[in-house]
């Protein structure tokens, strides 16, 4: 018997207020983080991810005061990223309540803060965000929110960053995020089978089914999804239900 | 107001054992920080959290409450993680660390022991299977999901001590209950709601002790 497969979503914060439209009938103040991810921890998510999404320096340090307020109330796993930058950064987030913090941009410009953060706290915090696209020949990472691509391979970078001791590899595949269209199950699958860490599958998933694809085709350990639950069309509890009857272990 | 002592030795994030423990009290018990002998002697109920490696765990708690173990003893003793692998005999981490030897047994590498396929740490929701009867699991189901974090399980030797146990290829240890102390390899502070029905359970059976 494994481990239960994991539902986590994802939720944009900018400036201390979660924003991209949520929909909720139920839910009074929209951009409140703690009522929101009260919800999701009622309707049985695994975990919560924000992103910070704060494009102005000045907001930064909301994003703390999120995570406080949140960890106050809410009981289950949270994971934090957007803009970390140095051990710092991830301490003071730990210390503000938050289990998992998530590097991308930073990992790749000073690699040695994997190494860092995993000696001093130990590996189970930290989540190395890998961002890919794909070209001819490999699938290329790309840093600062998908603007800078630069020559790493994606599954020589993932092995990179799980052999300097990250938790996790969240795996956004940009051709698909925002599509709808599915995970990318074909290179999801190379990277979690090379992989002894677990694989978070993002970007793309527009219907129940494709949870269910990157998990049975992609082998991911976990699923991320923004939209489809944000929007009310479907409930975490709808998704468990669906993948529990296709025979997947879930919570 | 009563104290609930959260020992801190530097290795842990204590805010979310914090709020746990001050929601499930439902505010009846002032939930402190402690860092010295001093401290844990005021407490009415101590809680050992942990994150880490076994042996600078050991080393630090040693260095800082060097009575710590009779403390245990004495009072009603809520150990998590790391808090529950120190408990026994001995830690198969960094070549081998002694533990406190108050549950027979010892923790073991998942790595060494569970099918390639499976990946360690053993990180996400599980099931703990309930083994025994008792206030601690009032208003959980017998087989209900715990988040867990960790590379080492624990086997305890006798039956008597297991309160749950939980597969990950292989059976181990999830939590263990003798006298006044119960202790557990996963996260009742992360586990939502049936995490702080466990916490509030401790809280009556502590006081049940008295």
């Amino acid at each position: 018997m494994s481990v239960a497969k994991r539902i986590i979503p994802c939720l944009d914060v900018d400036k201390g207020r979660v924003v991209k439209g949520i929909n909720f009938v139920d839910i009074v103040d929209a951009g409140d983080p703690v009522e929101i991810a009260k919800k999701y921890d009622k309707e049985g998510a695994d975990e919560i991810t924000f992103l910070d999404i704060t494009a102005s320096h000045e907001g930064r340090d909301n994003i703390v005061g999120v995570v406080e307020q949140v960890a106050n109330e809410v009981f289950i796993p949270l994971t934090v990223g957007g803009g970390v930058k140095s051990f710092s950064d991830v301490r003071d987030l730990l210390s503000a309540g938050a289990d998992k913090v998530t590097i991308n941009t930073a990992a790749v410009a000073n690699p040695d803060l994997i190494n860092e953060v995993t000696d001093k706290i130990g590996r189970q915090c930290i989540v190395v965000a890998v961002d890919i696209k794909k070209s001819k020949e490999q699938y290329n990472v790309f840093t600062h929110g998908g603007r800078h691509k630069t020559q790493l391979d994606a599954v020589n970078w993932c092995l990179e960053c799980q052999e300097r001791g990250a938790g996790e590899i969240l795996l956004t595949s940009m051709d698909k995020d925002g599509t709808k269209e599915g995970f990318d199950n074909e290179i999801l699958n190379e990277i979690s089978n090379k992989l002894s860490i677990p694989v978070i599958a993002s970007g793309g998933a527009g219907s129940l089914q494709h949870l269910y694809d990157a998990i049975s085709l992609g082998k991911a350990d976990a699923v991320l999804a923004a939209s489809i639950f944000h929007f009310g069309e479907y409930s975490i509890s709808q998704a468990k239900d669906f993948l529990r009857d296709k025979g997947v272990f879930v919570r | 107001m009563k104290n609930i002592a959260v020992i801190d030795y530097g290795m842990s994030n204590l805010h979310s054992v914090i709020k746990s423990f001050q929601k499930a009290s439902n505010k009846k018990y002032k939930v402190c920080v402690a860092t010295t002998n001093e401290d844990l002697k005021k407490a009415s109920m101590i809680v050992l959290p942990g994150q880490g490696a076994a042996k600078s765990c050991m080393q630090k708690l040693t260095n800082s409450f060097p009575r710590l173990h009779e403390h245990i003893l004495n009072k009603p003793f809520f150990g998590i993680c790391l808090g529950f692998q120190i408990l026994f005999e001995k830690s198969y981490e960094d070549n081998g660390v002694d533990c406190l030897s108050i549950i027979k047994g010892s923790v073991n590498d998942f790595s060494k022991q569970i099918s390639q396929d499976l990946k360690v740490p053993h990180m996400g929701w599980n099931n703990v299977e309930q083994k025994k009867d008792h206030i601690i699991w009032s208003d959980i189901p017998r087989t209900s999901f715990f988040y867990f974090v960790h590379s080492y399980y624990a086997s305890a030797e006798s039956k008597e001590d297991i309160s749950s146990t939980t597969t990950y290829d292989i059976d181990f240890t999830s939590s263990v209950i003798k006298d006044n102390i119960f202790a557990c390899q996963f996260h009742p502070e992360k586990s939502s709601n049936y995490g702080l029905q466990l916490i509030s359970n401790f809280i009556t059976w502590s006081e049940s002790l008295k």
